[in-house]
C-alpha cells in the first residue's frame, strides 16, 4: 500500500486504514469455544487455512494457537480437522 | 495430509492481509476466499468492490479489515472502474499492483453484467472475481439469476426458485477472454494455483468462486467448507479452467467425469435449510441440469 499524505488545511480525506477488529472484539460473539488438543495435531494446516477470521496459527514445533479475542466460534476448524484435534465446548467466558 | 508435512499448503503471506475482527457472519465463506487472494498478491492489490456483503465485511470508514487498497463503487460499475484503474496504473508505469474487481453474484450475473461484458470485450487487463453465494445476501437473501433451482429465498418463499442457475462462466467463455475458471472456497489450493496461473496472462481474467453462505442457505456455520466440497463431489459445481481455447477439468472434479463417482445430490441438498421443501420432481430436474452441464464440459475438453 502507498502512504498518502493528509492535506494540511484540516481537510480529512475519506480514506480508511487497515485495523484489527474493524467490527469490534468479535470474540464476544462466541457461544462455542474451539479447544485444541496439540497431542493429536499433525500440523496439517487445514484449520489455519479455512478459519474465516484468520485467528489460527499452526506452528509445527509450538502447536496450534487461537486468538480468542477475535475467534467467532463458527466451528469450521473443528469440522475440517482430520484428527479431531479441535473440539467445540460451550463458552463460559473468561 | 501426510504427517510429515510441516509447511503450509499456502504461503505464509495468507496470514497478513485479512485482519481478524471483520463484520462477516459466523462461518462466512468470503474471508476464506480473500485469504487465498492475499496469498497470491499480498498487499499489492486494489480491490474494486460494488455493494455486497464484502463491502460491509471489510468496512468502509475509518477502518477496514484488509491490508490492501479498496475502492468501494456503486453497483454495475465495478468492471468499468477496475478497467479505468488498470489503465491509469499502466500509464503511470506501475506494473506490480493487481487490479481485482471483486463482486457478488447479484452484482455480476444481474446488475453488473453490462460492464462485465464491456470490460471482457475490451480485454481489459484485470481480474474479475465473482464470489457466488447464490443470492443477494447483503439485503436479506433475495433470489439472483445465480440462485439454483429449488432454493428458498425471501423472494421465492413458497416453491423455491423455478429456474436453473445462470452460468456466468459460460457467458464469459463466449466472450473469448484469455482466462476463465471456476473455483470453490472448499478448495483453497486449487483457487491458489488458478490465480497463480492467471496472473501471468495479459487481459481479462474471470474466476467464479462458489461460496456457501450459512446465513442465506440456512445451515450450521461449521459446515461452510463441507458444503462447498459436497457441491463439487456431487458434480453440482464443476471446477475447471478455460484458456487457449481449451477446457481443463481441475483435480477435484476430474474423477467425476464418470457419473458413478459422484455423490448423490441429496447429500448436498439435505444439509441446507433453503432446500427443506424441495420435491422429488425438482431433485430430478437438478440431476438433469447437472448432467447437461457435464455434457457441455465434455464437448469443450
Ligand atoms: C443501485 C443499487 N441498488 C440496490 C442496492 C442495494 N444492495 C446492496 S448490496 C445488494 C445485494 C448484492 O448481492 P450480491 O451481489 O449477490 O452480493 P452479496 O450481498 O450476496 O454478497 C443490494 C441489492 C444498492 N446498494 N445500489
Ligand atoms: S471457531 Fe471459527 S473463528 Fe474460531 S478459530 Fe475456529 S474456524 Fe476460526
Ligand atoms: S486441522 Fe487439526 S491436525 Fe490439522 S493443524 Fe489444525 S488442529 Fe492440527
Ligand atoms: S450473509 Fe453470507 S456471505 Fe454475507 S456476510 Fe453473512 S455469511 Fe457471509
Ligand atoms: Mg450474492
Amino acid at each position: 500500500m502507498v502512504k498518502i499524505k493528509e492535506p494540511e488545511n484540516n481537510v480529512k480525506l475519506p480514506l480508511s486504514r487497515p485495523i484489527i477488529g474493524v467490527a469490534g472484539k468479535t470474540g464476544l460473539w462466541r457461544t462455542m469455544r474451539p479447544i485444541v488438543n496439540n497431542e493429536k495435531c499433525t500440523s496439517c494446516f487445514q484449520c489455519e487455512i479455512y478459519c474465516p477470521v484468520n485467528v489460527i496459527r499452526v506452528e509445527p514445533k509450538l502447536g496450534v494457537t487461537i486468538d480468542y479475542d477475535y475467534c467467532k466460534g463458527c466451528g469450521i476448524c473443528e469440522d475440517v480437522c482430520p484428527r479431531s484435534a479441535i473440539i467445540m465446548i460451550p463458552e463460559i467466558g473468561e | 495430509m501426510s504427517e510429515s508435512q510441516v509447511k503450509p499448503p499456502l504461503p505464509y503471506s495468507a496470514r497478513d492481509v485479512v485482519l481478524p475482527g471483520d463484520a462477516s457472519c459466523h462461518g462466512c465463506p468470503i474471508p476464506i476466499a480473500l485469504k487465498v487472494l492475499s496469498a497470491v498478491f499480498g498487499e499489492k492489490m486494489i480491490l474494486v468492490i460494488p455493494a455486497c456483503c464484502t463491502s460491509v465485511i471489510v468496512g468502509t470508514y475509518p477502518g477496514q479489515s484488509l491490508k490492501a487498497s479498496i475502492i468501494h463503487v456503486p453497483f454495475a460499475s465495478a468492471a468499468a472502474v477496475a478497467s479505468g484503474v488498470a489503465q491509469a496504473l499502466k500509464m503511470r508505469g506501475i506494473s506490480d499492483v493487481q487490479v481485482v474487481a471483486w463482486a457478488g453474484d447479484g452484482g455480476t450475473a444481474d446488475i453488473g453484467m453490462a460492464t462485465v461484458s464491456g470490460a471482457a470485450e475490451r480485454n481489459e487487463d484485470i481480474f474479475y472475481i465473482m464470489y457466488d453465494n447464490e443470492a443477494y445476501m447483503n439485503t436479506g437473501i433475495q433470489r439472483s439469476s445465480s440462485t439454483p433451482r429449488g432454493a428458498w429465498t425471501t423472494t421465492t418463499p413458497i416453491l423455491g426458485k423455478g429456474e436453473n442457475k445462470k452460468d456466468v462462466a459460460k457467458v464469459l467463455i463466449a466472450h473469448n477472454v484469455p482466462y476463465v475458471a471456476t473455483a470453490s472456497i472448499g478448495y483453497p489450493h486449487d483457487l491458489y494455483s488458478k490465480l497463480q496461473r492467471a496472473k501471468n496472462i495479459h487481459g481479462f481474467k474471470y474466476i467464479q468462486i462458489h461460496a456457501p453462505c450459512p446465513t442465506g442457505w440456512r445451515f450450521d456455520p461449521k459446515y461452510t467448507v463441507k458444503i462447498a466440497k459436497l457441491a463439487v463431489e456431487t458434480g453440482f459445481w464443476i471446477l475447471y479452467e478455460y484458456y487457449n481455447g481449451k477446457l481443463i477439468i481441475s483435480g477435484p472434479s476430474r474423477p467425476l467425469l464418470d457419473s458413478s463417482k459422484r455423490k448423490p445430490i441429496e447429500e448436498y441438498l439435505k444439509l441446507q435449510g433453503r432446500f427443506r421443501t424441495i420435491t422429488p420432481e425438482i431433485i430430478n430436474s437438478i440431476n438433469e441440469y447437472i448432467e447437461s452441464n457435464w455434457s457441455w464440459i465434455k464437448k469443450l475438453m
